[in-house]
């Protein structure tokens, strides 16, 4: 048996990288594992990334205090860590007497959750953001939501995990638990499940079997499933609920604001939004689906989004449409452990009483993404609650060191870059404007990016205007390059998404 | 570059495709001395240097050319004439009072400034957000232009079973280049009733090698994961409702997007350019100058040509306003005519004009057309209901710009108008 771990972590979302981020303090040895070719590609991947206020969420449940407790926490980790964070506020919007009468609920539902808030009027909105739609009849105004880069916040947090000592393997799959007593066939005792106590020491996975005292699940969508193999809460269910997002041209339509709409039973609604990029998000719908995998957007999700757009900010325009894209929330059905709640889409956070040497996450829907750094928290409580000792590292190192990001630099400062590393003076992204020198640090960071796909998310290039039309025949290059790789084996998203097939006749003579 | 660059010239031009090879060579030959030209690739030409296919210069040289050929012959002159150029350097900001921020990887970071500018950055392609297709966003969706740029420029084959979507010029282009390198082309998908391309192409490269093509047609939904695997098209009615029924699976690896061209004016409007909405380029007169003083603009940027002939045509225009605007020869404040698009124009360029060049030289209007008349045409100018200038043309499909050229005898009648009213009608 090769040497044993002591915690594994399934999944390398948000939820997984805070929790990396936050165990790599302590002494102990940890295996992360993400089936993707890259982290972050789940449900972090497409979200409104916001980081909410918690004025929204059922009081008393679960989501309420992750959310309120990890709403403060981002001010620190952002700099520590140097990812995009903003705390802009936010707004929610009243169109027409009826919703107006709903913002007191709203402002009552803020104040049990300790969550500061305000109402109003109609004028004052009206002067904050001059594009709402004028049928405005007043705002819930709550000045701790904030806008996050969910992308570099996950990428962020993992670097320093894997720089703190945390080993991530891409491309591997949980398949299975390894049982306490298990024959090395791998085949599992059913009967064991049943048992109360029974215990995981490992898992077997699509690179192989590895073995840890603990295992984390943090699986997001697949959460689910993930448990059921641990004989855990068979009744829960994760139903993906689609959302469908359109990302408009900053230089055409410039909002200063986070706006929602008054919520529904379902979901905080489609709202407008500002993002860190200066492009104004609009989204998402809420549909529930079955493929897990399935990111379609579709001609109905578009023209209700499309909508409730409208509804907020009258003056958007088609035309000023650079992106569409859908994500997918991992809505569970957990009931609120409390049982005076009434609320039946909670987070579970949690050791199961039934199986020995697992934490179990599940639900990480909407709050999740905010919730993530106080999720980490409570699942180092709840480890040492377990026994677990959990000593500090005395070589700990809560920083991260940021990267150059040539468009954020000044006129001067990009002079002394460009002169000091030239392929930070060469633009591969024009509308992004992205350069070599950011696209080569990414490929070659502590956690490689190897894809298209994996550069996108790190440095935003593609996703202007031109869809990186004028950019991927050059980033296949450089991937090529660095990685030592023919052109014919770069992918957008790993294996099965190459991009080219063959060499032209000539080229190939 | 063998000589030191300085840091203040005359004129300065943004782009060196064929608007910019053309406005730089005759800024020069007009008596701008120190003349500038900056492009982000390693060669100057532009997208002409993937445009390897003929049927360009035949208006300019009377000679059906390829694109880098034609290219070549600017690009000759311009070096023969002592023109200066920065390659592999991006514009990053011109201000409105003309200074110029770019960085290269080989000519670093540089602050300039120039008299006068052209900017001729041409046009991208829209995208597939742009027309909203529904699925998934896997690899193998692609604008026509890149899979151009793969093919002919790097050498490789980004895919073997194509579907096209649209009839531009640049997608019916590559669906024949595709097939002479051993792909399939399976169809070309045209949602209007027309073609939005010129109809040579669609003879020379669809009809000539049994490539269908649909009009009315569209993709309903791209289906795959990681590759596109198929797509299911669709008939759409005349509001571009799909019509129920219609859906057809075609398997493909590819599909590309030939869905229209947009100027691309993120400098302009950094600059404070006007731009005029329905072009999506500056708002410019006769002389290709916009609303800030001293920047002139040229080819793509303003408005979407259909003969890069021109384009070049545009470029040498904008070349010699420039260096009028060093040598101090022009009319600092012209009384502008404004023209508008009548009956059946979409628009016309250029959007106002000064009487006085009528009285040096003629003026091209030119005009796309709202829709199709498969008949004889009147193009006519008028102001109110008086008749200014006219001719008459075979046809007018919005494929194909329409031009009509005001010439002297125009002017009396050019500098009384109150407005430039121009048409497209049934004879």
């Amino acid at each position: 048996m090769p040497q044993p771990y002591d915690i594994i972590i399934i999944g390398a979302g948000i939820v997984g990288a805070m929790i990396a981020r936050t165990l790599a303090r302590y002494d102990v040895r940890i295996l992360w594992l993400e089936k993707a070719s890259d982290i972050g590609v789940g449900a972090t991947a497409a979200n409104s990334a916001l980081i909410h206020a918690g004025h929204d969420a059922v009081p008393g449940s679960l989501k309420a205090e992750m959310n309120v407790k990890a709403n403060p926490l981002w001010d620190q980790l952002s700099e520590e860590l140097h990812f995009a964070f903003q705390r802009t506020g936010a707004y929610v919007v009243a169109i027409g007497p009826e919703e107006f009468a709903k913002l007191e609920q709203l402002l009552d539902r803020a104040r049990q959750n300790g969550v500061p808030a305000e109402i109003l009027s109609s004028e004052v909105m009206r002067q904050r953001e001059p594009q709402i739609n004028p049928a405005v009849s007043g705002a819930l105004h709550i000045p701790t939501g904030g806008i996050v880069d969910p992308w570099g916040a996950t990428v962020a947090a993992a670097e320093n995990a894997v720089l703190n000592g945390v080993e991530l393997r891409l491309n591997t799959e949980f398949l299975d638990f390894i049982w306490e007593g298990e024959k090395a066939s791998g085949r599992v005792d059913e009967s064991k499940i049943q048992n109360p106590k029974s215990k995981i020491v490992g898992i077997h996975t699509s690179a192989g079997d590895f073995y840890a005292r603990w295992v984390i699940n943090a699986a997001g969508l697949f959460a689910d499933e993930v448990m059921h193999k641990a004989g855990v809460r068979p009744e829960f269910k994760i139903t993906p609920r689609r959302g469908e997002y359109f990302v408009m041209d900053r230089n055409q339509l410039q909002l200063n604001n986070v706006l929602f709409p008054v919520p529904t039973a379902v979901s905080k609604g489609i709202l407008v939004t500002m993002t860190l990029h200066g492009n104004t998000l609009v989204g998402p719908n809420a549909e529930n689906i079955e493929d897990k995998t399935d990111v379609d957007v579709t001609p109905q999700g578009m023209a209700e989004t499309w909508a409730g757009g409208l509804k907020l900010v009258p003056g958007l325009k088609q035309r000023d449409i650079i992106a569409v894209f859908a994500g997918l929330r991992p809505a569970g059905n957990a009931p609120c452990a409390n049982p005076a709640v009434d609320y039946a889409h909670d987070f579970i956070i949690e050791i199961p009483a039934e199986v020995a040497g697992f934490v179990n996450l599940g639900g990480m829907e909407s709050p999740a993404l905010t919730a993530a750094p106080a999720i980490a928290a409570r699942v180092v409580e709840l480890l040492q609650g377990a026994g677990e000792e959990l000593r500090e590292k005395a070589a700990w190192n809560p920083l991260r060191q940021d990267r150059p990001v040539f468009r954020h630099l000044t006129r001067e400062e990009q002079a002394a870059l460009v002169a000091q590393d030239p392929r930070y003076g060469r633009v591969i992204c024009r509308c992004e404007t992205v350069t070599e020198g950011e696209i080569v640090a990414e490929i070659h960071a502590p956690i490689p990016a190897t894809t298209y796909d994996a550069i996108k998310r790190r440095t935003w290039l593609g996703t202007g205007r031109c869809l990186g039309g004028f950019d991927m025949p050059r980033v296949v290059e450089i991937l090529a390059r660095e990685l030592g790789k023919n052109p014919l084996e770069i992918s957008k998203k790993g294996p099965g998404s190459e991009f080219l097939f063959r060499q032209t006749k000539e080229a190939a003579l | 570059m063998t000589h030191t660059l300085k840091s203040h010239y005359d004129v300065i031009v943004i782009g060196a495709g064929p608007g910019g090879l053309a406005a730089a060579i005759e800024a020069k030959k007009h008596g701008a001395d120190d003349v500038l030209l900056i492009d982000r690739d390693l060669e100057l030409g532009g997208i002409l240097l993937q445009c390897i296919h003929n049927g360009f210069g035949v208006e300019t040289f009377k000679e059906d050319l390829p694109g880098p050929s034609y290219a070549q012959r600017f690009v000759n002159e311009a070096q023969t004439i002592g023109i200066e150029y920065l390659l592999d350097t991006i514009v990053l900001e011109v201000t409105p009072d003309r200074r110029v921020y770019t960085t290269g990887a080989r000519t670093g970071f540089k602050e300039l400034s120039a008299k006068a500018m052209v900017f001729s950055m041409g046009c991208r392609e829209r995208t597939r957000a742009q027309i909203r297709i529904p699925g998934p966003r896997p690899a193998g969706v692609f604008t026509a232009g890149t899979a151009q740029r793969w093919v002919n420029v790097e050498g490789y084959m980004p895919g073997s079973r194509f579907v096209v979507l649209g009839s531009g010029d640049i997608g019916m282009i590559m669906a024949r280049r595709l097939t002479f390198e051993g792909a399939k082309v399976e169809r070309v998908l045209e949602v209007m009733p027309y073609l939005s391309g010129l109809s040579r192409n669609y003879v020379q490269c669809l009809l000539d090698f049994d490539i269908p093509l649909q009009l009315q047609h569209t993709v309903k939904r791209i289906i795959g994961k990681n590759r596109v695997e198929a797509v299911e098209a669709v008939a759409v009615d005349d509001q571009w409702q799909f019509i129920p029924g219609t859906e057809e699976l075609i398997p493909c690896d590819t599909l590309l997007l030939s869905v229209g061209l947009i100027p691309e004016n993120e400098l302009s409007q950094k600059a404070g350019v006007a731009l005029d909405p329905v072009t999506a380029g500056p708002y410019v007169d006769d002389g290709f100058l916009t609303s800030v003083p001293g920047i002139f603009a040229a080819g793509n940027v303003v408005h979407v040509y259909d003969l890069v002939d021109w384009v070049t045509q545009a470029g040498r225009t904008a070349g010699k306003r420039a260096a009028m605007v060093v040598t101090g020869c022009c009319n600092p404040e012209p009384a502008y005519v404004p023209t508008r698009a009548g009956d059946n124009v979409r628009y016309v360029v250029p959007q106002r004009l000064d009487p006085e060049t009528l009285t040096q030289e003629p003026i091209m209007l030119q005009m796309r057309v709202t829709r199709p008349l498969e008949q004889s045409v009147t193009v006519q100018v008028t102001d109110g209901d008086t008749l200014i200038a006219k001719k008459a043309e075979r046809y007018a499909r919005p494929g194909e710009m329409v031009s009509l050229t005001l010439k002297g005898k125009d002017y009396d009648a050019v500098r009384k108008a109150k407005e430039l009213k121009v048409s497209v009608v049934p004879k």
